[in-house]
């Protein structure tokens, strides 16, 4: 057993990192990062699942590898992601080779092995490489397990994760990136799919002046449970983190938990950090709770904030609509893709811009075009 | 020719409170190409008239009808209305984020035309119309109302108004939180629509200045939830000089 690494002692940061899934207690939904949980959500992910698969993707520069051939150093934060980590059987490994700049994106296809199945994916952007990836996350499997990104110095990486699985998964996914100095990172969350997703995205800084951007959309409806919490660790100088997650909710019992924890240390002098969690509220019946968490330990930083919205599609934004003609369906899809457009345009291609936005139209029982104004 | 036929009107409100009566038997026959104003003190009902006409879910009909060239107008959802000719500009439009004014006038534009306008001339009327409204260009880019001066939101109407062409406009107090450029400006929307399509207009009003600009041909005094006069031109003279003391003496 390799001995727990004890991070300091912040409100923030995971306290325990570990691969051995016995260095974390089982929870017991008392916790702060499992208080939102749904009782008996998730539960089949604390021990290792017998018969389970893992995820496994082909591809040109993708090596489907051993997972004890793996060299990186990420450690899990949670039980399942080193229950995870501990049972998964194979690590899918990207590479982009330094100084390689590709203008189609890399599109990682993920396949599960078995109706549950452990991930590990590690993406490497190597030193002034610039790069698209759009993961695809299995839709067939429940999934437990980790996206790991090294972004090299001066890089810039883009990596958006889609998951939009059936409808009865439940699916847990941590995610990390490392970002090198002077490097871009925009890390792009899509949840659509699933019974119950729960999403852990974080990001910390290898060197000065990294930029972080995470972005993320999420569509729940009746009876979907998704949690996005975040965490960006600004333990460098000077580099900038900006966090934008919108949320749409309609139907009954559709639930949505945002968190996002900021931590600025001690020595993370001069950096800029906003973050900001924004909620629509389609239908009666949807609960949406956002959490944003800014904690400072430098006062000397350029700036720092948070905001949180929930709003609601209102009778009376509905009826105006109608009122010019437009049925309630189309106006639903208008104010949706309107809320949505700004990150989703984001995403540095024309195509899987709209293949996104279609997917969320698809959910909205409409089909939903980016942009709009086209003949 | 179209005709808009209102008879014996009497609509509610829903409130958490229950249902309160605001309409209380409302008759009135409106035909293309004529302009009736309707005045009335603050709270008499003018606002729930129109709501009413144009259907939205707050209030309910209890009793009476409204029909637009002998169709059930009830009965229809308040789309269908749109479509079949009816527009309402609001007292105080809706704001609605994250939608483009654009988007939003082409998806309305298309709704109610059954096919979309050809993107070329599309631009040019849309460009034109906002011209004429002496609206920045800009504002095809903003989201709907939000943010707009109260003045900024009653030129986006009338822009709707001009682009949507129905049989028959509601405006409901178009004229209030206008200074008296916006008001000319507005006015000449409305009078610009009237021409070109020989459309009816239903003129909600509290003041008669804008009766200096738009002519209507009939004015109706409507107090406590319905009709209790009908005159020509002048009776908006009348009113301007006496208010309305007189009738809601009378009908209290
Ligand atoms: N949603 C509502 N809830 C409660 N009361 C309402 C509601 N809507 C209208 N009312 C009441 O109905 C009455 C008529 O209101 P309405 O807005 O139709 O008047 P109005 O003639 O348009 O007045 P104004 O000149 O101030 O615009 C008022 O007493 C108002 O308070
Ligand atoms: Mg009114």
């Amino acid at each position: 057993m390799t001995a727990p690494t004890l991070a300091p002692p912040t409100d923030l940061s995971p306290r325990v990192r570990s691969l051995s899934p016995e260095d974390f207690a089982t929870p017991s939904g008392r916790e702060e990062e499992w208080r939102f949980i749904p009782s008996g959500a998730f539960a089949q992910f604390m021990a290792p699942i017998v018969g389970a698969g893992y995820v496994t993707a082909s591809g040109a520069g993708v090596s489907v590898v051993p997972i004890g051939e793996l060299t990186s150093s990420w450690l899990p934060i949670d039980r399942p992601s080193a229950v995870a980590r501990a049972h998964v059987s194979h690590a899918i490994v990207l590479e982009v080779p330094a100084d390689h700049e590709s203008t189609e994106p890399i599109h990682l296809k993920l396949q599960g092995t078995s109706s549950i199945a452990y991930e590990h994916v590690e993406i490497r952007f190597g030193r002034f490489s610039k790069a698209t990836v759009i993961i695809e996350q299995p839709g067939e499997s429940a999934i437990c397990g980790s996206i790991v990104v090294t972004v090299g110095d001066g890089a810039t990486a883009t990596v958006v994760n889609v998951s939009d699985g059936q409808r009865t998964l439940e699916s847990l996914l941590t995610w990390h990136a490392d970002i090198g100095r002077d490097a871009h990172f925009n890390g792009t969350q899509v949840s659509l799919g699933g019974s119950r997703l729960r999403v852990l995205p974080s990001v910390s800084y290898l060197g000065t002046g990294g930029n972080a951007q995470l972005l993320g959309v999420f569509l729940a409806d009746e009876g979907q449970f998704m949690e996005h919490r975040l965490f960006v660790d600004h333990d460098r100088p000077n580099c900038t983190s900006n966090v934008v997650y919108k949320g749409a909710l309609s139907g009954e019992k559709s639930h949505t938990v945002w968190v996002g924890d900021v931590l600025v240390r001690r020595e993370a002098t001069g950096i800029d950090t906003y973050e900001i969690n924004r909620n629509l509220l389609l239908t009666d019946g949807a609960r949406a709770d956002s959490v944003p968490n800014l904690e400072l330990e430098t006062g000397d930083v350029a700036s720092a904030g948070h905001a949180s919205a929930t709003g609601r599609f209102d009778d009376d934004q509905l009826f105006y609509l109608q009122a010019r003609g437009i049925d309630e369906e189309t106006a639903r899809q208008l104010v949706v893709r309107g809320f949505f457009a700004d990150i989703v345009s984001r995403i540095p291609d024309a195509q899987w811009q709209a293949d996104i936005m279609g997917r969320i139209g698809a959910r909205l029982g409409v089909p939903v075009e980016i942009g709009g104004d086209d003949e | 020719m179209s005709q808009l036929v209102i008879t014996d009107l009497h609509a509610s409100v829903i409130t958490d409170a229950g249902e309160r009566e605001i309409l209380r038997g409302v008759t009135l026959t409106l035909d293309s190409g004529r302009t009736h104003a309707i005045m009335g003190p603050n709270g008499s009902g003018k606002s729930t008239l129109a709501y009413v006409i144009a259907g939205h879910p707050k209030y309910v009909v209890t009793s009476g009808s409204i029909t637009l060239d002998g169709q059930d107008v009830l009965a229809m959802s308040v789309d269908e209305r749109a479509k079949a000719g009816l527009f309402l500009a609001m007292q105080y439009p809706v704001e609605v984020p994250g939608v483009s004014v654009s988007n939003f006038l082409r998806t309305s534009v298309t709704a109610v035309r059954g096919e979309a306008p050809k993107l070329r001339t599309w631009v040019k009327d849309m460009k034109t119309s906002m011209a004429e409204l002496q609206m920045d260009p800009a504002f095809a880019e903003r989201s709907v109302n939000e943010g707009f001066s109260g003045g900024e939101k009653k030129r986006h109407e009338i822009l709707q108004l001009g682009l949507l062409a129905p049989k028959f406009a509601i405006l409901d107090e178009t004229d209030s939180g206008l200074d008296v450029d916006a008001l000319r400006i507005v006015s000449e929307g409305v009078n610009r629509y009237r021409e070109a399509t020989d459309g009816g207009v239903l003129l909600i009003t509290h003041y008669t200045r804008i009766l200096r600009y738009i002519h209507p041909d009939v004015v109706h005094v409507f107090v406590g939830g319905r009709i209790v006069e009908t005159g020509g031109p002048e009776l908006a003279d009348v009113l301007e000089a006496e208010g309305y003391d007189r009738y809601v003496a009378a009908s209290a």
